[in-house]
């Protein structure tokens, strides 16, 4: 019982011992906050790759791909059925981008992805991340007339001005259109000795102009033309000639392939509306390279730069035709990979170990989302892991700071020992007190720093806004790191164990100084002045 | 009994006197126990059954002593010196007495007590208390003892500084009883603890701290802790040493009036004569050594 009241009274009368638990709650506060922001970051970086990544991916070695996926379909469906809820076939190549640019064509290295036209079944957010409201509803490879999104629409209000999108469209398309056929009377006026100087002017002030970019993409040049003309499958397809201003077949661009950052505002290269030249090899063998014109019919903004720079969604029939990915005779086709979506994500390695088991591994390959992002998960993991590392070693100085406080204290209640220890108390009950101390103290530190961190996570973005009010600065400056708001998530169990961690350790700093209380001689503790 | 440098056989107690120390309790193995215990060896190389609860007819130990020291030695070890305090002081207490040991200042008196408080371990002889051998008994033992059946008081008091009058006369209440047993119990054991504080002279001070109490308050507070589990003996050191005349002798009145209306025995360690005259029984201790009684 005299344990309990005197660890109460010396936590009443020491407020100094207090001093040394603020370095603990500040300690646990800051591993909470970490751990949240970590947490929340490693979850939306997630969502972002599960958005363009499927749960399991059934891939073929060859970029020629397998022969008949509804086959392939089946035989998944025997060995894995209960765990897919959807399956989906594409067709994913390497490919160089062209487009026109200021009259000078730009070319990139990309990955064309061929999905079905509805892309209903596609990865989960995949329609999520367009940029016209409609699409988000329903996508069909369609250009839409305008009404492209002009802001962020995950960002909301905060985010940066897209000005160049709000004329993106069917409405940009005929602008370009007619504008091309201004510029092309131009150039023959110019050609006869008499259209000098009103070309050259007609020219300066068409590049001022604001409604249509004279230097932004622009496909339908002479060259274009030619190469689809020698495409015979464009040449089939293409019924529509006649009406110039009629959509090619629609392409899906990553906003990294049809823009730039500069100053944390996006600059257009690509429209949509524009039109865009693919070239990729055929599937036969040797590998020919084809080429055809797209039009860009929306923009993808996964936020996940990697994808954003790299991918380009195609009709899969349109790709499987220009690649020659079909059989006449039986009229099968071939697809590169099966995407598939799985019920319960955890179980994704499961049935990819099942996967990889039935079908010849010199084949196919089967990963995961998580096997495909690895090294960046992992990155991510072995950052967390050491940030927590480091707060530890913090709150175990804080540690220390308690052993010598309560070294202290023990020297300065040593008479108080002896005449505990006079009035017949044991050296076990004297160590309780001091031990008791060391836990109240623990219990109070980490609890405050439990709720500080707690209540830090929470007001997170408050802060970051009332910070950058404050200073002038952007604190989180959403245009680099893609995030409007800090992604938090505060995980009960990881609280705990800091908070347990940090009692651990309060505890584990009070076992010296107790155990040299109680084994204090009673004599010499009375003698000590 | 004049100054044997070591144990004599002729001394008050006869050859029974056993200079061999169960080793099993004496653990500690300090040098100066050890150079102690090398010289008692040396002196008197007999041995006796120490464990034996009860003394077979011939020994030393008297039946009718509440406390008894037999032969007892303590020596301090201050760098290369011994310095010996005790050099073989036997020492008999009969039940009820008021019995002073007067001495000078270092003439080992305070060691004494705490020896017969079982504060400390002397480095040879015996300690009987009540029959039972206590200087070799185990440490949670003699912790019990002191909490049960023996009371303190200090020359300096000794109460604790964040505690009330009560709540420090309460303390080896709190001791003895576990967290839920003390609850159990409050009511009862604050009863008594009034009830003596009442009876020392502290009724209106039962909630000050001892910083807010006088030198002759402290005291009764603290005869008051001392006496809350009904001790048998209560072992008081220089209990008047910090006061002036007239508030000593308060004390010595208090404690004079425990002796005779309760029968308490009381132990007075005291340098000074006007003090311990008021004793039924006086010992001198001069240079570690009983001198006449």
């Amino acid at each position: 019982m005299y344990k309990f009241l005197l660890c109460w009274r010396y936590l009443r009368t020491r407020w100094i011992a207090l001093a040394s638990i603020i370095s603990v709650t500040l300690g646990v506060a800051t591993m909470i906050v970490v751990n949240a922001v970590m947490a929340g970051f490693t979850q939306e970086m997630q969502d972002r790759i599960r958005g363009i990544l499927s749960d399991v991916s059934f891939e073929a070695r060859s970029f020629n791909g397998f022969r008949d996926p509804a086959y392939h379909m089946r035989e998944i469906e025997k060995l894995v059925g209960d765990d897919i809820e959807v399956m989906t076939p594409t067709v994913t190549v390497p490919a160089m981008l062209s487009f026109q640019l200021h009259g000078e064509w730009n070319t990139r290295p990309v990955q064309l992805v061929g999905i079905p036209r509805d892309a209903m079944q596609y990865a989960s957010k995949f329609r999520q991340y367009l940029q016209h409201p409609k699409h988000r509803e329903q996508f069909r490879f369609e250009l839409q007339e305008s009404g492209y999104d002009v802001r962020d629409h995950h960002g909301g209000e905060e985010a940066a001005l897209r000005v160049r999108m709000e004329m993106a469209g069917m409405v940009h398309r005929r602008n370009m259109i007619e504008y091309r056929r201004q510029w092309e009377q131009r150039l023959a006026a110019q050609d006869s000795p008499q259209g000098e100087l009103p070309a050259k002017k007609g020219g300066s002030a068409a590049s001022e102009d604001a409604v249509a970019d004279p230097f932004a993409a622009q496909v339908s040049n002479p060259f274009d033309m030619a190469d689809r003309a020698a495409d015979p499958f464009a040449a089939r397809n293409d019924d529509t000639q006649a009406d110039p201003a009629a959509p090619l077949t629609g392409c899906v661009l990553g906003i990294g392939l049809a823009s730039y950052r500069h100053n944390g505002a996006e600059h257009f290269l690509v429209l949509p509306g524009d039109d865009i030249q693919l070239t990729f090899p055929t599937a036969g063998t040797p590998p020919k390279a084809v080429s055809d014109s797209f039009t860009v019919v929306d923009l993808y903004e996964s936020k996940m730069t990697e994808y954003d720079s790299s991918f380009i969604f195609v009709p899969l029939d349109k790709l499987q035709e220009l690649r020659g990915m079909f059989d006449r005779e039986s009229g099968t086709t071939f697809v590169t990979s099966i995407q598939i979506k799985l019920k319960d994500d955890s179980r994704g390695s499961i049935v990819r170990d099942k996967l990889m088991e039935a079908f010849p591994p010199q084949f196919y390959s089967v990963s995961t989302w998580r096997d495909k992002q690895g090294p960046l998960l992992a990155a991510v993991e072995m950052e967390t892991a050491i940030l927590n590392m480091l707060l530890f070693l913090i709150i175990a100085v804080a540690g220390f700071g308690i052993l010598a406080i309560f070294f202290m204290i023990v020297v300065e209640k040593t008479k108080d020992i002896g005449i505990l220890k006079s009035l017949g108390a044991h050296g076990s009950g004297i160590m309780g007190i001091f031990l008791s101390y060391g836990l109240s103290l623990g219990i109070v530190g980490a609890g405050a720093g439990m709720v500080l961190g707690l209540l830090f996570v929470h007001y997170i973005n408050e802060i970051r806004v009332w910070l950058g009010n404050l200073t002038g600065q952007m604190v989180f400056d959403p245009s680099i790191y893609y995030f409007y708001e800090i992604p938090t998530s505060v995980n009960p169990w990881t609280v705990a164990w800091i908070v347990a961690g940090a009692l651990a350790i309060a505890v584990a700093a009070s076992v010296m100084p107790a155990l040299r209380a109680a084994r204090l001689h009673p004599v010499e503790a009375l003698r000590y002045e | 009994m004049s100054k044997h440098r070591t144990a004599s056989p002729a001394g008050p107690h006869g050859p029974t006197v056993a200079p061999l120390r169960s080793q099993a309790n004496d653990g500690a193995g300090s040098p100066a126990h050890a150079a102690a215990t090398t010289t008692a060896m040396a002196a008197t190389h007999r041995t006796r059954p120490s464990t034996a609860p009860n003394q077979v007819a011939g020994s030393s130990v008297s039946s009718e002593a509440l406390l008894q020291a037999i032969n007892l030695r303590k020596t301090y070890r201050k760098g290369k010196h011994e310095v010996p305090v005790l050099r073989g002081v036997d020492l008999e207490v009969r039940p009820g007495e008021l019995m002073a040991v007067i001495g000078q200042s270092g003439s080992g008196k305070s060691t004494l007590l705490h020896l017969l408080a079982t504060l400390d371990r002397p480095d040879d002889g015996e300690i009987w208390f009540n029959g039972q051998r206590i200087d070799n008994a185990s440490t949670r033992q003699r912790d019990r003892l002191r909490n049960r059946q023996l009371g303190m008081i200090f020359q300096f008091y000794h109460l604790l500084p964040e505690l009330t009058a009560l709540e420090n006369v309460l303390a080896p209440l709190m001791i003895t009883h576990g967290y839920l047993s003390y609850r159990v119990q409050r009511r009862r054991l604050v009863e008594r603890a009034k009830t003596l504080l009442e009876t020392v002279g502290l009724a209106e001070r039962l909630h000050h701290r001892p910083r807010e109490l006088s030198g002759g308050e402290m005291q009764r507070a603290a005869i008051a802790r001392a006496l809350i589990t009904e001790p048998q003996i209560l072992l008081a050191d220089e209990p008047t040493g910090n006061l002036d005349g007239r508030t000593g002798q308060g004390i010595m009145e208090l404690l004079r009036s425990l002796n005779s209306q309760s029968n308490l025995t009381i132990v007075m360690v005291t340098h000074d004569s006007a003090i311990a005259s008021q004793a039924d029984r006086v010992v001198q201790l001069v240079d570690g050594q009983v001198s006449g009684s």
